[in-house]
């Protein structure tokens, strides 16, 4: 019923292990089911996205998994506590890049001299050297979303979670962040666990598309991704097979219409 | 992105397109010349000082009685003898010195205690509503009570100043943590900042505009309380403060003094806003960006 942290003898064959997880929430007309027997295996260094669209319960799903939230019913189990970035950057306006990185590192237990140069190392890593001392403010949306993946892996968590992280960036900066975040994956050997509601987006990415149905969340498919990286959003095959989902995911909602 | 070539050239391709949007995006932010501060900023309280000066010139010889209305240079006068006995420093200083130490023992007490209301669900159901009635509640009320309770000395202004104070302090803070985003929270807990820990680097550094905010109008009560204190409590042992000045002018019948010491509480209290509290809320502002030049 809790979420349990993996021991360290245990053999770990898993980054994130989902078992039949459910999740209702009490409203006005009685109990609601928003994720309805949920299992999902991440694999470590694997890149899962879970596509969906609204009211799939997404975000409840996340919430669950970086332990914020409990499942009503079954069990998750991660390795340690997994980093989490949002959809909105959440970097705190009352500190500068780099102290915004360094509090997640102090949070761990990272000793004050070693702070600084490994918030340094991690800008490096999201390519904005020299950004230490800026404010949130004066860094562009894209600037904002890298440092807080920086934040994010700060928290040396082998798992990442990503809430629809580059949703509200324009095309452009969308496709660059998707090309770094391929390549951070790539370097740190993470697992990551990404949510979207876009197709091309979770194709461009994943290992394995996850699709869920709306209202109750319940996995619809899944899809292994063996195009290889780097992959570029504009790919035939990345459109392909986009296409394929699209038309499995407008089906899904198309039920909804129909009652 | 100019090689179609899609799948090889990527990843040396994405730094440079990177560094390319992040020069695009990142304003240049300079100072403001002083030219421009002195236009915006300090020109129009001068010309607003020189009318009001004006007025007064004009409507003294068509009220015709210097009992009621002074003369702007009986007035200079008034503070020119004060300066000259030098007592007009030691005036200044009974007050100040009282309504700063006031202050800052309001800022000890209301800072944990709006803290405590923030947070405590129990607290706040409890004192709560008190806490924001108290704020309508002129201090002057509380100077019989207090004169009562404490006599007539220091404690006692201290006191009137505490409950005209705390109340704001602590209202501010309170209302500052409402406003914190419930996303910071998020963030917070999923870095480990849970429990005093979450309170230290996630709610109270966030709720710092509203709590300066809060400094700010403390002050203002702070200063007012202080001044009916010393108005109405006036005893030569305590000292002459701007409040007893004020009170002697009256009972003298010496209207230009009257219009000093009215003159010295405006200016003090503006002096002690503009030095103190109006510089840090810019900066708590603008440090997060929220002070955008228009």
């Amino acid at each position: 019923m809790a979420t349990t942290l993996a021991k360290a003898d245990e053999s770990v064959d898993h980054a994130a292990r989902l078992e039949h997880v459910s999740k209702s929430f009490a409203t006005p007309g009685g109990q609601q089911l928003v994720l309805d027997d949920i299992s999902i295996d991440v694999a470590p260094g694997e890149f899962v996205t879970l596509l969906g669209a609204s009211g799939c319960g997404k975000s409840t799903l996340l919430n669950l998994v970086a332990g914020l939230d409990r499942p009503t019913v079954g069990s998750i189990t991660t390795e340690g506590r997994p980093a989490l970035m949002f959809q909105e950057h959440a970097l705190f306006p009352w500190l500068t890049a780099g102290k915004n990185i360094e509090l997640a590192l102090k949070l761990r237990g990272v000793p004050k001299p070693e702070r600084r140069g490994k918030a340094e190392e991690l800008l490096e890593l999201v390519r904005l050297q020299g950004a230490h001392g800026k404010r949130v403010h004066e860094l562009s949306g894209g600037m904002r979303q890298r440092v807080a993946l920086a934040r994010a892996l700060a928290q040396e968590s082998n798992l990442l979670l990503m809430d629809e992280p580059f949703a509200a960036l324009d095309a452009i900066t969308r496709d660059v962040l998707h090309d770094e975040l391929t390549r951070i994956w790539a370097e740190t050997g993470l697992s990551v666990l990404f949510v979207t509601h876009n197709v091309r987006e979770a194709v461009r990415l994943a290992q394995r598309v996850v699709l869920l149905s709306s209202r109750p969340g319940r996995i619809a498919r899944e899809w292994q991704v063996d195009i290889p990286q780097p992959r570029r959003i504009e790919d035939a095959p990345v459109a392909e097979l986009s296409l394929e989902i699209t038309e499995v995911l407008r089906g899904e909602i198309r039920r909804h219409g129909q009652h | 992105m100019a090689s179609t070539d899609t799948t090889k050239t990527v990843l040396p391709d994405a730094g440079s397109v990177e560094a390319g949007l992040d020069a695009l995006e990142s304003g240049v932010v300079g100072r403001t010349p002083f030219r421009q501060t002195f236009v915006n900023k300090i020109l129009p309280p001068i010309v607003a000082i020189a009318v009001v000066l004006a007025v007064w010139s004009l409507l003294y010889p068509v009220v015709d009685n210097p009992s009621k209305l002074p003369s702007p240079a009986a007035v200079g006068g008034a503070f020119k003898d004060a300066w000259m006995k030098g007592e007009l420093l030691g005036y200044i200083w009974t007050s100040v010195s009282r309504g700063l130490l006031g202050f800052f023992f309001a800022l000890l007490i209301g800072t944990p205690l709006g803290l405590l209301v923030a947070r405590v669900k129990f607290v706040r159901a409890a004192i709560g509503p008190i806490l924001s009635g108290l704020q309508s509640l002129p201090s002057v009320a509380w100077v019989p009570p207090a004169v009562i309770w404490l006599g007539l000395n220091n404690s006692m202004m201290y006191a009137v100043i505490l409950l005209g104070a705390v109340p704001s302090i602590a209202n501010g803070l309170v209302s500052g943590v409402d406003q914190v985003p419930p996303l910071f929270l998020r963030a917070g807990r999923t870095l480990g900042a849970t429990g005093l820990k979450g309170v230290r680097h996630v709610v109270l550094p966030a709720a710092m505009p509203g709590y300066v905010a809060g400094l700010k109008q403390g002050w203002a009560f702070s200063w007012r309380s202080l001044m009916a204190a010393e108005i109405i409590a006036s005893f030569p042992d305590l000292g002459v403060g701007l409040g007893q000045l004020l009170e002697n002018a009256r009972t003298a019948s010496d209207m230009a003094m009257v219009f000093e010491a009215i003159l010295l509480i405006l200016f003090v209290g503006i002096a002690i806003d503009l030095l103190i509290f109006s510089p840090l809320e810019r900066w708590v502002l603008r440090s997060r960006g929220l002070l955008v030049k228009g």
